[in-house]
């Protein structure tokens, strides 16, 4: 059976559709999203004003100058019949060099010691994995990426940071993420890298997009340095 | 990324005095909210939108939106019409009060000074042509918390010695009939809801509550979200997975108080909704000192479609 064939379509303001496909987070999910936000895009044209794919869902806003709610409506559905899911082997693959140091990430005692792991342990625990971008949010560039392995899975800080330095790479819960820009935060702070998302995200060329992978790799602090990486240490303590 | 050439040696209209925010906007970043970017924009569009209007601009050319007032103060170096909508915020020009919802000149050696709101919360001030500003992903839209746009392009608001450049000269001196224009909310207003998204997941008296008794404006509000005090709602849900967030979107957090999503927005979220309230609402609300009572009144989505054209036919 199509796993989209129990979708929904549901109001989620004047001038919006919430397309729902899926209630769980699963990466397998992923390549119905991204053939549905392709379908999507492609049925509405000049009429869409905006279309936000999350983990399960599709926000799309369309312009009531063009179409009505029932028309919107009968587009979707138009749109997501016989949808075929994408090949998520298109998509990229993404090195990301890290700096993990204390200095830079002040959470690499905290989430080794709830994991069991030494500090070397845990850092090749989070770059052993291909992690799934599920969403771009929170921030121009930021990209939710999955599963952490449930082992160094750490819940979000209890008072969040006011100021997390650009670059930061975090985890939270089963999630990891890089923030883009300074900016405040929550989640246990490993490590920072050099990749420059913000810079990406504001020419509309984002590096993540929903579907790629990105692997975490440890560099040295001269390998991070000798890249331009800002080795300032992160002010705040939680 | 469209760089505009800003002559240095243009006459200018330069920031003696900021007050607590001044920001430029113009109708915000469309077609972005799948990269994370937030939409931004002015937020009471409405009156935006009238600024533009009286000088014949292009309705989304870009303007101040000022917040409170609080002593901002303008010189200008050269002769310029300058059009003033949305809150009363005892603008003056060299001591003399100024009739909202109008253009006036700014002579060079005058003084423009906005005090402290009379009536509503933001003005704003259109420019000849709009401001110039560098424009990023299609828009001039200052957005603090993701440092984008603004004079400098690093979303920060008006400080004093900045320099403001416009792009022409006002095409039209128009004026804006009476009973026309934008109204300032009174307390005890309607806030038009569209009912949706995680509705059904709220228990039979939190929805009754919702809808049947005044909420109190908080002073915990700004251009992303406006927090809305009274009886705690409940339901069976107090976290979804994050999803895309319109405009409006009223999310109830686990404390049940709910929190109106303004333009500056995250673009996704996790926590359950009621709905959504209109563009023209969120104008309203834009405008809602802290205190004011505001009632969430449901709309179905083809009237308050309905309501928007008619809005957007009143600048034709």
């Amino acid at each position: 059976m199509n796993p989209i064939s129990e979708r929904r379509v549901e109001t989620a303001a004047m001038d919006a559709l919430m397309v729902r496909l899926f209630d769980t987070i699963d990466e397998a999910n992923m390549a119905w999203v991204i053939a549905a936000d392709q379908a999507l895009r492609g049925a509405f044209g000049a009429a869409l004003i905006d279309l936000v794919p999350s983990y399960t869902t599709l926000l799309v806003h369309y312009d009531c100058q063009q179409m009505n709610h029932a028309e919107a409506l009968g587009l979707i559905n138009k749109a997501l019949s016989g949808l075929e899911p994408a090949d998520t082997q298109a998509g990229e693959l993404h090195d990301i060099p890290v700096w993990y140091d204390e200095s830079v990430g002040p959470e690499l005692p905290l989430v080794a010691k709830r994991a069991g792991l030494s500090v070397d342990e845990l850092i090749q625990q989070h770059c052993n994995h291909d992690y799934c971008v599920f969403a771009l949010g929170f921030a121009p560039g930021y990209g939710f990426m999955g599963l952490v392995d449930e082992a160094i899975a750490t819940p979000r800080l209890k008072t969040p940071r006011r100021k997390v330095a650009a670059g930061s790479v975090g985890i939270a819960d089963r999630q990891t993420a890089i923030y883009p820009l300074l900016s405040p935060g929550g989640w246990n702070i490993l490590g920072r890298t050099n990749v420059p998302l913000f810079e990406y995200a504001k020419r509309g060329e984002p590096l993540f997009r929903p579907g790629d992978k990105v692997r975490f790799r440890a560099i040295s602090r001269a390998e991070f340095e000798a890249d331009g990486g800002d080795t300032t240490p992160m002010e705040e303590r939680p | 990324m469209n760089h505009v050439a800003i002559n240095k040696k243009q006459n200018a209209m330069v920031v003696k005095q900021a007050g607590p925010l001044a920001l430029i906007q113009d109708a915000g970043r469309f077609g972005v909210g799948h990269l994370g970017v937030t939409q931004g924009g002015a937020a009471d569009w409405i009156s935006f939108r009238w600024a533009n209007w009286l000088l014949g601009n292009a309705l989304n050319s870009a303007a101040l939106e000022i917040v409170m007032g609080g002593g901002l103060s303008f010189e200008t170096e050269s002769e310029v019409r300058l059009a003033l909508t949305g809150a009363d915020l005892d603008a003056q020009l060299d001591g003399k009060p100024l009739a909202p919802n109008t253009s006036f000149k700014l002579m060079p050696g005058q003084c423009l000074v906005f005090r402290q709101p009379r009536q509503g919360l933001r003005a704003y001030l259109a420019f000849p042509g709009g401001l110039n500003a560098p424009e990023v992903l299609g828009s001039r839209a200052c957005t603090a918390r993701e440092q984008l746009g603004g004079l400098h392009e690093d979303g920060k608001p008006l400080k004093v010695g900045n320099r403001l450049t416009w792009k022409g000269t006002a095409s039209a001196v128009r004026r804006i009939a009476e009973g026309q224009g934008p109204q300032m909310p009174a307390s005890n207003c309607r806030l038009p809801i569209v009912l949706g998204s995680q509705i059904a997941a709220f228990s039979g008296r939190s929805l009754f509550q919702a809808f049947n008794q005044p909420w109190t404006v908080d002073n915990r509000a700004d251009r992303m979200g406006v927090r809305l005090t009274g009886p705690a709602l409940h339901g069976s849900l107090t976290g979804i997975i994050s999803e895309g967030i319109p405009l409006g979107a009223v999310q109830v957090p686990p404390d049940g108080q709910p929190i109106v999503l303004m333009n500056d927005r995250q673009t996704i979220g996790g926590y359950p909704r009621l709905g959504a309230l209109t563009p023209i609402a969120c104008a309203t609300l834009a405008q809602c000192l802290p205190g004011t009572k505001v009632w969430l009144t449901p709309i179905c989505a083809s009237q308050a479609q309905r309501q928007y054209r008619n809005q957007l036919a009143s600048w034709d």
